[in-house]
């Protein structure tokens, strides 16, 4: 005769029904369980939480740079000069953001003027600096111009003789527009304004400073290089571009550079999340176990109450698997609402804190469906012994006792 | 197992001496510690197809562990058991498991119904195994009902029921899967004599429609209820007597 078999959705309903019919003590099993879930889900959401805020009350700008510098040591060694390629050794890196390069030029005891085309007896001389600049410098300090534009690769190229000049420079020159191309003389050299900067984030002193293409720097006053390199880099990649620039820029001898990268955000997180984490998660992996403990009892104990049951279930045709399966997915299920229960408080504890701290709650995505899983694969593990208890209990044993 | 078929094919009437089961030289015997109690001896038994048969003895005589050979619940040690003309005594638990719950209903004494649930999930729990679909079972649980005369209780749980309705309940669930043999242990050993009669009765009639009843009962005036009465006495068959 064939073999009796048992469908999917008949356990599924059993198992239901007998959870169902004892839904107090079904509850208080789960406790466990939903304590030990719960503190997980709170402890890795508090986590996170705290991890998020130690970010967002970081600096991003200063988590975000990294500048190398040729200044010579104090032992006095001649400074290295980059190469005039530096924008692009370094934009290649990954987590690179943007590249620009800096430095002085030395224009000896020139003034810097500016001519009013309706008063060109109007004209004051003034003791600018002067720095030299590539292209890619302005997104390097987050930097953004008030009007007319940065120079591009082409004036770098053809050595055009324009400048940029930084708000302070601007209203000293009395400067305020670009359109009709204004000129300004360093010594008596005339140079065409093509923009003026409204503010950068970084290297304040372009804002006072008049700012001209590398090339053309190197053509009228022998500009010998940059001096600093500023780099803008992805969150967290401080570390890694701050040790690849060096070499990328001198492979020969990466360390005749000074390197200030930024505070690691990355450490200081983990050390925030694992002194939290370890402490907690024991914790809450003590209350999981004591919660599979308390599943595995209770199933048990359930499974003697249910002997009479059993026995029944035999008669009509059940087989030792139907009946593992059955009190197997019990348990499982009272994992799985364990996990479902213990996850919302847990997530109800995170939401709570932030709100009385006014933080931000932050809850890795998969928390909501891990928990539940974990719940689930608690209560199988601890379903295991007393179901194949039941299964092994021969019908006519199970007979002898009453339901 | 071909036997059954053809005629269900044929929609005829079983043959009325076709016998349902037949018992030849079996023994059961339980290790009590090192020494072995025989519980069971040399027991031929026949049964035909729609008879009613008693089993009688004292207590300790015997009566649970034959029903539990017959039932396919226990293995005798010794002989032979032919269950609708297959033989089962030997058979993997596996067919023995499927041949219980296709072909055989069980009634006990303490009516083994699960108090929790609905009088209606008691009947089509029976039907859980065997492949029966949900709506099928439905009808067939109420056709069962029906039959025992507890229409009226079919949503209510079985805690709420008094003795002699759960036994129905009990009743109407050994047969709704159509077996060919439905084994009652003491089926009124925890009933009053009022409900016993009419629980007594509910057996009467479902002889009346064919069915085949092996009934034990250490009770005499419910044995005569039967067609056929055997007598067991220390594990031994001791004699049959006709109605
Ligand atoms: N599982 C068992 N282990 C040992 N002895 C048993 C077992 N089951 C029944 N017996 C013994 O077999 C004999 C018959 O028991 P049983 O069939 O229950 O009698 P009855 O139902 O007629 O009262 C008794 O002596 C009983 O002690
Ligand atoms: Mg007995």
């Amino acid at each position: 005769m064939k073999p009796t078999s048992m469908q999917w959705r008949d356990l599924v309903s059993e198992s239901v029904a007998g959870l169902a019919s004892r839904p107090l003590r079904t509850l208080l099993t789960v406790l466990g369980t939903v304590l030990g879930i719960a503190a997980l889900v709170s402890t890795v959401g508090i986590a996170q939480t705290a991890g998020n805020r130690i970010i967002g009350t970081f600096d991003a700008l200063q988590a975000t740079s990294v500048v190398v510098t040729n200044e010579s040591s104090w032992s006095g060694d001649a400074a290295v000069a980059f190469p005039s390629d530096s924008e692009d050794r370094l934009i290649r890196l990954n987590g690179v953001e943007a590249v620009g390069t800096l430095g002085s030029v030395n224009v000896g005891s020139d003034l810097v003027s500016a001519v009013k085309l309706d008063d060109p007896l109007g004209r004051y001389e003034f003791q600018i600096s002067v720095l030299a600049a590539s292209p890619g410098l302005l997104d390097a300090v987050k930097g953004e111009l008030r009007m007319g534009r940065w120079f591009d690769v082409g004036h770098e190229e053809r050595a055009d003789d324009v400048v940029i000049l930084g708000p302070g420079a601007a209203s000293q020159l009395n400067i305020f527009r670009v359109d009709q191309q204004p000129v300004v003389f360093i010594g008596d050299k005339p140079f065409v304004v093509m923009g003026i900067i409204r503010d950068v984030d970084r290297q304040p002193q372009l804002l006072d400073a008049v700012i001209m293409p590398e090339a053309t720097a190197r053509k009228h006053y022998g500009y010998a290089g940059a001096t600093t390199v500023q780099i803008d880099v992805s969150l967290g990649a401080g570390d890694l571009i701050a040790e690849q620039a060096p070499v990328a820029l001198n492979p020969n001898d990466p360390t005749v550079y000074r390197v200030q990268k930024p505070p690691s955000v990355d450490s200081l997180r983990n050390r925030v999340e694992g002194e939290i984490n370890s402490l907690f998660i024991i914790l809450g992996g003590v209350s999981l176990l004591v919660g599979a403990i308390g599943i595995a009892n209770v199933t048990l104990v359930s499974v003697l109450e249910r002997v009479g049951e059993i026995g029944l279930r035999r008669a009509f045709g059940a087989r030792r698997r139907h009946i593992a399966g059955q009190f197997l997915l019990e348990s499982t299920t009272m994992g799985i609402i364990g996990g479902i229960i213990g996850a919302t408080i847990g997530i109800l504890v995170v939401v709570g804190l932030s709100a009385i701290r006014q933080w931000t709650p932050v809850l890795a995505p998969w928390i909501p469906f891990g928990a539940p899983l974990l719940g689930a694969v608690t209560g199988l593990l601890a379903g295991v012994f007393p179901s194949l208890r039941a299964a092994s209990l021969e019908p006519v044993e199970a007979l002898r006792s009453g339901t | 197992m071909a036997g059954t078929t053809l005629l269900q094919a044929t929609g005829l009437r079983p043959a009325p001496l076709s016998p349902v089961l037949h018992l030849s030289g079996i023994g059961r015997t339980f290790l009590s510690g090192d020494t072995e109690v025989p519980a069971l001896t040399d027991i031929d038994l026949t049964v035909t197809r729609g008879e009613y048969v008693s089993v009688v003895g004292p207590s300790g005589s015997g009566k649970s562990t034959l029903l539990h050979i017959l039932g396919l619940l226990d293995r005798p040690t010794t002989g032979s058991y032919l269950f609708e003309g297959n033989e089962v005594a030997d058979l993997d638990e596996a067919s023995r498991t499927a041949i219980r719950g296709r072909r055989i209903g069980f009634v006990f004494q303490s009516f083994h119904l699960l108090s929790h649930r609905t009088v209606l999930e008691n009947v089509t729990m029976a039907m859980l195994y065997t492949e029966v679909k949900r709506d099928v079972r439905v009808e067939r649980a109420r056709a069962a009902l029906d039959a025992v005369g507890l229409t009226h209780r079919i949503e209510f749980p079985a805690s709420r029921l008094s003795g002699g309705e759960r036994q129905r309940v009990a009743i109407a669930r050994a047969i709704v899967s159509g077996p060919s043999l439905v084994l009652a242990d003491e089926p009124t050993g925890n009933l009053d004599s009022v409900t016993s009669e009419s629980i007594l009765g509910i057996f009467d009639s479902l002889r009346r429609s064919g069915q085949t009843i092996v009934m034990i009962t250490h009770d005499a005036s419910i044995a005569a209820h039967a067609d056929r009465r055997v007598s067991l006495k220390d594990g031994r068959l001791q004699l049959e007597a006709a109605r």
